[in-house]
């Protein structure tokens, strides 16, 4: 499925914006996701599972909380980063 | 962490001098710099930034191979991280494993790490060991150069640790921190950390196990002045040469401590009582244990953490806190409402010795004769929160 990419993790995906990436849930679509580029999950996602406080993650354009929320192949997912602070 | 080794104390080395080129490693609210010397220490080429944008809290160069560099890092938004060098600062890899606390049981709340804020080199025997101290307070370790970081659980798991840390909201206003994680030269079990708040702790057996050390040490702001933890250490160095001699900073005062008699006496009340002896940083001699230096700042009713009268000054005791002069030259004569973060004054280990501060408005003062006289090396750059020199020559 889509996965849009926030500009501070394309670092991350050699500056591609938009990757394809398989699973069944959020949490395997961001362990597939870190698989492919290292690292990228734990700028997200902290060592309890939670989303980091400035961090976002919408499924068709609904904002999900849980990483055991369900995925289908068509769905588009996009990471947002909060730009505030200074 | 690294497996106990039985070592007998032996004496330090590396008392020599050094000569040559330095480098200042500064780690900025923006990202890192690196300055380098000529071998004067007159002229200065500043490289960076690197990782523009990270908020860097420490870098380090591995004194063991001169080469290998850690960047303590995240950003505003983004997850702590540990960005590695192997070229000098050149490239960078992020490490493969950065410092995190382990996953809760189901139903209970787990620590997050919010941010690195302090790394060490470990023992000269353990060439590949590193540790690094978190906010909120946590111990790591890294046995493969900075590459992947595990918990010391002996820290961290410790059943009085709730109890030393207190809770989040005990610590500085951008979260409680552990630091000056010191590694006794003589043997690499004995390990010495501060936390802002909780004090200063020790361990004798690499971090398996801690104590308190903080007999002698004021904690005004609490009920009980006299506690035995809860203290607030800004910055606490041992001397490499004298290892049973150690300095602190603390919130409430400049203290010294002969390890040999465990505790701690306030030596900052010989400072200027309009100056008072309260700072962050703590700079100790490379040579001479009687030698330190300190960056006072105003600690008075709601504690601007500017310098005293908006006349910045660094003080220097060449006898263990039993005088101390006042080191302007060169600096501000008024209107300079300095500060200058714990980690962010250091020395280098040369003959005569040069010190080295960044203050949070952007500004790099190098001294190349033991601060009697300043110079200004760099302006605007971004709020300064670490410099560290190392020695690129002899």
């Amino acid at each position: 499925m889509k996965v849009f990419i926030p500009s501070p993790l394309l670092s991350y995906t050699g500056q591609e914006k938009e990757v394809e990436v398989g699973g069944s849930t959020i949490a395997e679509l961001l362990d597939e996701l870190n698989r492919r580029y290292p690292g990228i999950r734990f700028r997200m996602i902290d060592e309890q599972d939670a989303i980091r406080p400035h961090m976002r993650i919408f499924v068709n354009g609904e904002q999900v909380w849980n990483l055991n929320t369900p995925l289908q192949p068509s769905d588009e997912i996009y990471i947002l980063q909060a730009l505030s602070g200074g | 962490m690294p497996t106990t080794k039985k070592t007998a104390k032996k004496k330090p080395t590396g008392a020599k001098a050094a000569s040559g080129s330095v480098a200042l490693l500064i780690a900025t609210k923006k990202g890192g710099f690196i300055f380098t010397s000529d071998a004067k220490r007159r002229e200065w080429k500043i490289r960076g930034p690197i990782f523009l944008g990270h908020i860097a809290h420490h870098i380090l160069l591995d004194p063991r191979d001169r080469r290998t560099m850690l960047m303590a890092a995240k950003t505003g938004h983004l997850g702590p991280t540990v960005f590695r060098s192997t070229d000098f600062g050149k490239n960078w890899k992020e490490a493969t494993k950065p410092p995190a606390f382990p996953k809760a049981p189901e139903g209970e709340k787990g620590l997050v790490v919010d941010h690195v804020f302090w790394l060490t080199p470990g023992h000269p025997s353990e060439p590949k060991v590193w540790y690094a101290g978190t906010s909120p307070q946590g111990l790591f370790c890294s046995l493969d150069a900075g590459d992947t970081w595990e918990p010391v659980s002996g820290f961290n798991n410790h059943p009085m640790r709730f109890a030393w840390t207190g809770s989040g909201q005990d610590g500085t206003p951008d979260g409680p921190k552990m630091h000056s994680i010191n590694i006794d030269p003589r043997d690499p079990n004995h390990m010495y950390l501060g936390m802002s708040s909780g004090g200063v702790f020790e361990s004798t057996d690499s971090g398996a196990n801690w104590h308190p050390l903080n007999a002698g040490c004021v904690a005004d702001f609490l009920p009980d002045p006299n506690t035995e933890y809860g203290h607030d250490p800004h910055c606490v160095r041992l001397h490499p040469a004298a290892p049973d001699i150690l300095y602190q900073q603390n919130h409430c005062g400049i203290y010294r401590m002969d390890r040999n008699e465990g505790r701690w006496t306030r030596i900052g009340e010989n400072m200027p009582k309009a100056v008072g002896d309260i700072g962050f940083p703590m700079v100790v001699h490379p040579r001479d244990p009687e030698t330190v230096w300190v960056f006072p700042m105003d600690g008075t009713q709601v504690w601007p953490r500017t310098s005293p009268g908006g006349k910045p000054a660094v003080y220097r005791t060449s006898n263990a806190g039993k005088k101390w002069q006042r080191l302007d030259n060169g600096l501000p004569r008024d209107q300079a409402w300095v500060t200058v973060f714990r980690q962010a004054m250091t020395a280098d280990a040369h003959n005569p010795v040069g010190v080295y501060f960044g203050t949070t408005c952007g500004e790099v003062w190098a001294s190349h004769n033991e601060g009697d006289k300043w110079t200004c090396i760099a302006r605007n750059l971004p709020h300064i929160y670490a410099v560290e020199a190392a020695e690129l020559g002899k």
